[in-house]
């Protein structure tokens, strides 16, 4: 009973945390703007997306050591491996490749999308509520 | 929880604008300097920038690794009155490039907005995630 209701939230519950680490790497890359060599970095969504699911319904994906086995198992917190370097579109002089237009279009994408994925959840919760409830 | 992390990073950005614009506000003060504690000329300072590793993979905040002096040669002015004079009645003058100086001003005061906004809209995010299931 509980798994189902755990499963029907899981998939934005990942979202969200593919999001948090994406917004995380994107803050990184504006504020080493102008740090020499800095290469700027992005996750591909959907391939961390879809890693994030496998590392749930994987059992292995985190192994703690467990002494019972009514112990429940637990989410890596960070996606891990999954960033990339971003393409050069103008190269500088030292070596920085943060191109700042690129990166607060793709901050405001992202914060948007996170928020999206919070009212999703609002959304399902409601209707769990209203299905428990029954009026 | 990755989000938090962004504080720590534009935080990190952000104190180093800060010095960057406190040797800018030195180099601009001092751009007259004929003499200092040492007897030569104030020298220009500059800051160098180095990516910091955080707690996540992947994501780095920004410190100043050190601060440099422009070891160039002295602006020299033609006074034979100044008492610093040399005996061809020339003076040497700090090698602050007054231009040079103001846009970097600008860009650091302008590198440092780009993180408070980036701040201000993850602290958003986070106030939103906080909601979730209470609407």
């Amino acid at each position: 009973m509980i798994n189902k209701l755990d499963a029907a939230l899981s998939f934005h519950q990942n979202a969200l945390r593919v999001r948090g680490q994406r917004q995380e790497l994107i803050a990184a890359n504006i504020a080493n703007a102008d740090t020499p060599n800095y290469k700027a970095r992005d996750l591909d969504f959907s391939s961390a997306m879809k890693s994030a699911m496998a590392g749930v319904a994987n059992k292995e994906a985190f192994n703690t050591n467990k002494t019972s086995d009514k112990h429940l198992d637990g989410i890596p917190s960070s996606i891990g491996g999954g960033a990339m370097f971003r393409p050069i579109v103008q190269g500088s002089v030292d070596g920085n490749t943060v191109d700042m237009d690129v990166e607060r279009n793709q901050f405001a994408d992202n914060a948007i999308r996170y928020e999206a994925s919070i009212i999703m959840i609002n959304g399902q919760l409601k209707k769990m509520l209203a299905a428990i409830q029954g009026q | 929880m990755s989000l938090f992390n962004v504080f720590n990073i534009s935080g990190s950005a952000m104190s180093a604008q800060a010095q960057r614009l406190n040797t800018v506000a030195s180099n601009l003060a001092n751009a007259d300097s004929a003499t200092s504690a040492n007897g030569t000329p104030y020298k220009s300072k500059q800051v160098v920038f180095s990516a910091m590793p955080s707690k996540s993979p992947d994501v780095s905040g920004v410190k100043v690794t050190k601060v440099v002096e422009d070891n160039s040669a002295p602006r020299m002015i033609y006074d034979p009155k100044h008492p610093l004079a040399n005996d061809k009645g020339y003076v040497s003058m700090p090698n602050v490039n007054v231009t040079e100086e103001m846009v970097n001003m600008i860009s650091a005061s302008r590198a440092y907005q780009n993180n408070v906004e980036t701040m201000n809209a993850t602290k958003t995010m986070l106030m939103k995630t906080l909601t979730i299931g209470q609407g």
